[in-house]
């Protein structure tokens, strides 16, 4: 079971290090991530397996949400199925 | 591996243009909470309601929480109300709105739509009580939502019923006119009503349908306006096939929503409703979608043109996303929910008259207008009569939610607040069609009936 972290939103020092530490603690294995940096504007998208979360899936999106808002950057945590969903037939 | 476009536009499409999934609505039958005795029945009815949809409200935003898309509302319809009223005919049947209020408070749900009669044919024992009952019910509950069908393609129109509404909409209007006539927004007229609508005001769970069953209205004006905007100038035909691709995304989410709330709910999924739903935010509007086509103002000519291709292909986009299509699906033009229709209406470019042609291409029919307050009911009925036509000749649903702004005229503007919104009160052609609404009787059914 896969989802996705995107981290959209102003470059500043440990955005990556910082969403790492907080899926390794809860058991969220990263598979692939993707960033760039355009303008100063810091866009990050992280491919994550949550089949071994420790803590319900809604809690980990609260815990990602809070972090983004304390950094000033946007997070979201949303499930694979919707992008298959919207964009494969 | 899902590609890095595909993932920003979704999460620009929800944080920017409004993406969303505007309902779900648990359809529940209380064909089995009959009884002669009205209070039976509503407990029946009470304890009925929150045993099967006790969990909706949070199932709804945990779905909307792990797939990141919002979920706006979580809706109740039920069996037409009438239905329950014929078995205890000496009772006025409000009670049975007190009771779904209260059960649609308990549960957390905004709306609950039902309290309804289907008459396109002739009253039924019960039918009359509640229709009579409607004004009355509408005011002394919040979250009760009334809706009559008065005619059908295959029935004709019930002319007896159309004299009726039009008292029955003023009645709701004037019950309500220290809260900006709230009540009428909450009383839909229909001709082929559909069954399994998730929308409100005019939800209600038909009698052809299970025990209790999922729905979900989709929405999504915002995208399809930015979609368009970003391809710029080109021809009509890329036009209706942005929609159309637009539409398929916006419906599979719709029904990726639809699969899970039916399975975490262990009901069954009934079909997935395709509309374009404003709402009175910014960047929300179906007006703006047909501005964007290349009309200076929503209400110039060539807005019925836009609109007929905006309902069609949002239909061919959405129907090969979901497995049961049904409900209203199409746009819808309600004018104080969206923004454009708003300002066009404020501007006197949209007027009820070329609304009335609007409504022949669009999936509904003249909804959310405010009307000056001294509209006698008979004029009403008029309008109503026309717009059962439309829906009747063209095989297709057709509504009048008017707001009779009782004590106010034409210019100045009502505001309900909320999903509602406002507007201005749109002028009327005062020339009566008493003597034609006072004949009573049927139109019959057209040829179109005689399909067999």
């Amino acid at each position: 079971m896969n989802a996705v972290i995107t981290v959209i939103g102003k470059d500043n020092v440990g955005i990556l290090a910082k969403v790492s530490n907080e899926c390794a603690q809860v058991g969220v294995n990263i598979i692939e991530v993707t960033q760039s940096v355009l303008q100063g504007l810091f866009a990050m998208i992280m491919y994550v397996d949550i089949s071994g979360c420790t803590v319900p899936f809604s809690s980990l999106v609260d815990s990602l949400t809070g972090t983004g808002e304390k950094m000033g950057v946007k997070i979201h945590v949303m499930h694979e199925d919707i992008f298959n969903a919207m964009h494969t037939i | 591996m899902i590609n890095s476009h595909d993932i920003l536009e979704t999460i620009n499409m929800i944080d920017n243009e409004n993406l969303d999934v505007r309902t779900i609505t648990m359809g529940i039958s209380l064909l089995d909470c009959i009884d002669e005795d009205i209070d039976k029945a509503c407990g029946k009815v009470y304890d009925k309601i929150c045993r099967y949809a006790g969990d909706l409200v949070k199932t709804g935003e945990d779905i909307s929480k792990e797939l990141g898309i919002p979920i706006i509302h979580k809706r109740i319809s039920v069996t037409p109300v009438a239905m329950l009223a014929a078995a205890c005919p000496t009772k006025s049947p409000v009670k049975f709105a007190k009771i779904l209020d209260k059960a649609a408070m308990q549960i957390g749900v905004n709306f609950v739509g039902g309290y309804s009669a289907l008459v396109h044919k002739g009253f039924a024992q019960g039918d009359y009580a509640l229709i009579e009952s409607i004004p009355e019910a509408l005011s002394c509950t919040e979250r009760v939502c009334s809706s009559v069908n008065i005619g059908s393609t295959k029935a004709g129109i019930n002319m007896d019923a159309v004299a009726k509404m039009g008292a029955v909409i003023r009645r709701s209007a004037e019950l309500t006119a220290d809260r900006d006539c709230i009540g009428a927004a909450k009383l839909v007229v229909f001709c082929n009503a559909p069954e399994d609508n998730p929308f409100m005001a005019g939800a209600f769970h038909g009698p052809g349908e299970p025990d209790s069953v999922i729905n979900v209205g989709v929405s999504g004006p915002g995208v399809v306006r930015a979609a368009l905007a970003k391809a710029g100038d080109c021809n009509i035909t890329e036009v209706a096939d942005i929609v159309k691709k637009t539409a398929f995304k916006i419906t599979r989410a719709g029904m990726l929503v639809a699969k899970e709330a039916s399975k975490r709910l262990s009901v069954p999924f009934g079909i997935v409703d395709l509309s374009l739903a404003p709402t009175p935010a910014i960047g929300d509007s179906v007006a703006h979608i047909l501005e964007e086509m290349g009309l200076e103002q929503c209400g110039a000519h060539g807005t019925t043109a836009c609109l007929a291709l905006l309902n069609d292909a949002v239909k061919k986009g959405g129907v090969m996303a979901s497995s049961h299509v049904g409900g209203l699906s199409g746009a819808f033009i309600p004018v104080t929910e969206d923004a454009g229709m708003i300002d066009a209406a404020r501007s006197k470019a949209l007027t009820l008259t070329k609304l009335e042609a609007m409504t022949a291409v669009c999936s509904v029919g003249l909804d959310m207008i405010a009307i000056p307050g001294d509209t006698p009911a008979e004029v009403i009925s008029g309008i109503i009569a026309d717009e059962a036509a439309i829906g009747m000749v063209n095989s297709k649903t057709t509504a009048v939610r008017l707001i009779p702004a009782i004590g106010r005229s034409a210019g100045e503007e009502l505001d309900f607040g909320g999903l509602l919104g406002s507007g201005p009160i749109m002028d009327v052609n005062p020339k009566s069609p008493a003597r034609f609404i006072s004949r009573g009787g049927r139109i019959p059914a057209p040829m179109q009936s005689l399909k067999n």
